[in-house]
């Protein structure tokens, strides 16, 4: 075999675990879900194979499932918001430490090391009726008989700031860590006072970070369901849950697979949106 | 424009003292250059002036006013850095215009002072450009241009050349020189290179561990080091150690092994105060190699040529006199000598300079 033939098998040769490991476990059941999403569902016996649209016309035109899709929609946003809003200064504040870096990135991905559900179900212990927050106002005395504090909206978007937050951090700490400390001593010595610098200098410059951690923060917002799961109260469902109540709790699997699928397409354009305007090199620089 | 006065700051990170109680004046309108080895304290001493660190005691004084507590946006300073810090999202227009933006300078008089910044660096074409499109050179006069064209009272240039390949270097060295003698600013020039320091200054002051070792003109300090950092630190020394065995107006008489007896003038031994042990400082370049022994009463002394280090132009000797080593640095004329070669030193007494031991 000639050197340029050998040299062009390579890269083949190397990529084809991954590429094996992502065409059977992620295309082929994303193949099959397609195809579930147009059977249908029979009351009694197996499902009733063929091409049927029907659940993607209830998934599109329900004004429950449209409902949850713009709720979910909008708990991920203001999730992401004051994902950015705490996480910004607290990436900025790591990144000018000095000596201590390496130790204030530990503590921000120690939360990893303790299993997601058992970090959401804390916040019961936390803000339940009998919980660490309600027994400390019992006893100073503050309220006479405990607040319900649990399961509501504010505390989903309280659980997935907690779950989010260090994603948010660490990619805005990956682009003001690019940044040459210089740029604002050079705009300071220039005559602007440090706000004006960080806005004119470091805020520009750290967007691509911000806005990585953003659409990390809004698709794992928007897909989640052991949030709600724990945290919500009956209304606070997202829609997650109803592809998890759709599949586990109804058996109605072609209906799951078109929710799962719509929840899919409608992340993906935002990627593909995010992908457009800012690139996707930056995100795969703020996770590495 | 305004002079520039340090009255004894010391800088103090944790245990570590960076610079050591200092007093400097650096005049009005002159090119001063801070030359030292990396770790002395020079970058520490400009970012002080600068106001991107504050002295843990001491006086900064910028044209009479005392500074200290007067924030680095209202110091009117143009910074120049060693990795030149432009924008990367702002074009070279408005880099430039960056400080004239705040200075309630009108948008047309922006555009015409950025214009004529670029023209002063000579790049009046790439306004429109990113930082990114231009190379290292250009870069650096872009950062130059954005620091002098708010006129700043002063200039602080942190190694500004050291990011440039050599030859680059040695023409932006005679740029920088041409801008700032026409536009007259005081400048404070940070830099470890020597060659560029003896080039550039009106005044160089040599730093090491956090303490001046001595202020002077290039000349000055190159030809009369008062202490055998300096005398090492900048060009190619030789130092012997020995006896200062008389001291008077008209100058010294070292006794020092090799040479014997060596009366060095009372402008080149201004640090030695009496007789005592005391230090003789050769230039490599003073110390010449001849084939047979010179009759004209310079010192000489025979030696061996242990290693020949041929420069083209020069070439450069080491060689062993009695239980001496010695660097020489000769001009070529005709063949080098051969290593092993037997020849004999020859040194005027006057160009040498004596230290105290």
């Amino acid at each position: 075999m000639s050197v340029e033939a050998r040299e062009k098998r390579q890269p083949w040769i190397l990529l084809s675990p991954a590429l094996g490991a992502v065409t059977l476990l992620l295309l082929v059941p994303l193949i099959f879900i397609v195809v579930y999403s147009f059977w249908l569902r029979s009351a009694v016996g197996p499902d009733i194979q063929g091409f049927h649209p029907d659940n993607w016309q209830r998934a599109l035109t329900d004004p429950f499932y449209r409902y949850i899709l713009l709720n979910t929609l909008k708990i991920a946003a203001i999730t992401t918001f004051f994902c950015a809003i705490l996480g910004y200064p607290a990436a900025y504040f790591i990144t000018r430490s000095s000596g201590n870096k390496m130790l204030l990135l530990l503590l921000l991905m120690l939360p990893f090391w303790i299993s997601y559900i058992i970090r959401t179900m804390s916040w019961i212990n936390i803000l339940g009726s009998s919980g660490a927050l309600n027994t400390f106002l019992l006893s100073i005395g503050v309220i006479s008989s405990p607040i319900q504090m649990l399961y509501n909206e504010a505390t989903v978007i309280l659980g997935l700031v907690h779950f989010l937050l260090p994603f948010m951090v660490l990619n805005i700490y990956v682009s003001l860590d690019g940044i040459d400390t210089n740029l604002e001593g050079a705009a300071t010595s220039l005559g602007a006072t440090r706000w004006q610098a960080f806005l004119q200098v470091t805020l520009p410059l750290s967007l691509p970070g911000l806005a990585a951690g953003g659409l990390l923060c809004f698709v794992l917002g928007a897909g989640t369901y052991i949030t709600p799961l724990v945290l919500g109260g009956p209304r606070d469902a997202m829609f997650a849950n109803l592809v998890f109540e759709a599949i586990i709790t109804q058996l109605n699997w072609p209906m799951g697979s078109a929710l799962s699928l719509l929840l899919l397409l409608v992340l993906g354009a935002l990627v593909a949106v995010y992908n457009r305007f800012l690139g996707m090199s930056q995100l795969t620089k703020g996770l590495g | 424009m305004s002079s520039v006065q340090l009255k004894n700051i010391v800088k103090r990170f944790g245990a570590f003292t960076a610079v050591e109680k200092t007093s400097l004046t650096i005049p009005d309108g002159a090119f001063t250059t801070l030359l030292g080895p990396s770790g002395c304290g020079k970058t520490t001493t400009l970012r002080m002036i600068a106001g991107l660190l504050d002295p843990t005691e001491g006086e900064i004084v910028i044209g009479g006013k005392r500074v200290n507590d007067v924030p680095i946006h209202k110091r009117n300073l143009g910074l120049v850095f060693q990795n030149y810090a432009l924008f990367p999202h702002k074009s070279v227009a408005e880099n430039v215009a960056f400080g004239l933006r705040y200075r309630n300078v009108s948008r047309a008089d922006i555009a015409r002072r950025v214009q004529d910044a670029l023209d002063l660096v000579q790049l009046p074409d790439v306004g429109a450009r990113y930082p990114k499109a231009l190379s290292g050179g250009q870069q650096q006069r872009i950062a130059l241009a954005r620091a002098i064209v708010i006129e700043p009272d002063v200039l602080l240039l942190d190694e500004p050349l050291s990011a440039l390949d050599a030859n680059l270097r040695e023409d932006m060295r005679v740029e920088l020189k041409r801008i700032q003698a026409r536009i007259g600013v005081t400048t404070v020039f940070v830099t470890h290179d020597q060659s560029e320091a003896l080039a550039m200054s009106d005044e160089i002051v040599v730093m090491s561990d956090g303490r001046v070792e001595q202020v002077g003109a290039p000349e000055d300090v190159y030809n009369t080091p008062a202490s055998e950092f300096v005398a090492r630190f900048l060009g190619a020394s030789n130092i012997l150690g020995g006896q200062c065995v008389s001291h008077g107006a008209d100058g010294a008489v070292l006794e020092v092994p090799v040479f014997g007896q060596v009366a060095v003038p009372a402008a080149k031994s201004p640090h030695l105060t009496g007789p005592g042990p005391a230090k003789l400082v050769i230039r490599a370049e003073k110390l010449l190699l001849r084939a047979a022994a010179p009759i004209d009463g310079t010192l000489t002394a025979p030696a061996i040529v242990e290693a020949v280090d041929y420069q083209g132009q020069s070439v450069r000797y080491f060689v062993r006199a009695g239980d001496e080593t010695f660097q020489a640095i000769n001009m070529i004329d005709g063949r080098p000598f051969a290593q092993g070669a037997q020849v004999h030193l020859a040194l005027r007494p006057q160009d040498c300079a004596a230290l105290p031991g």
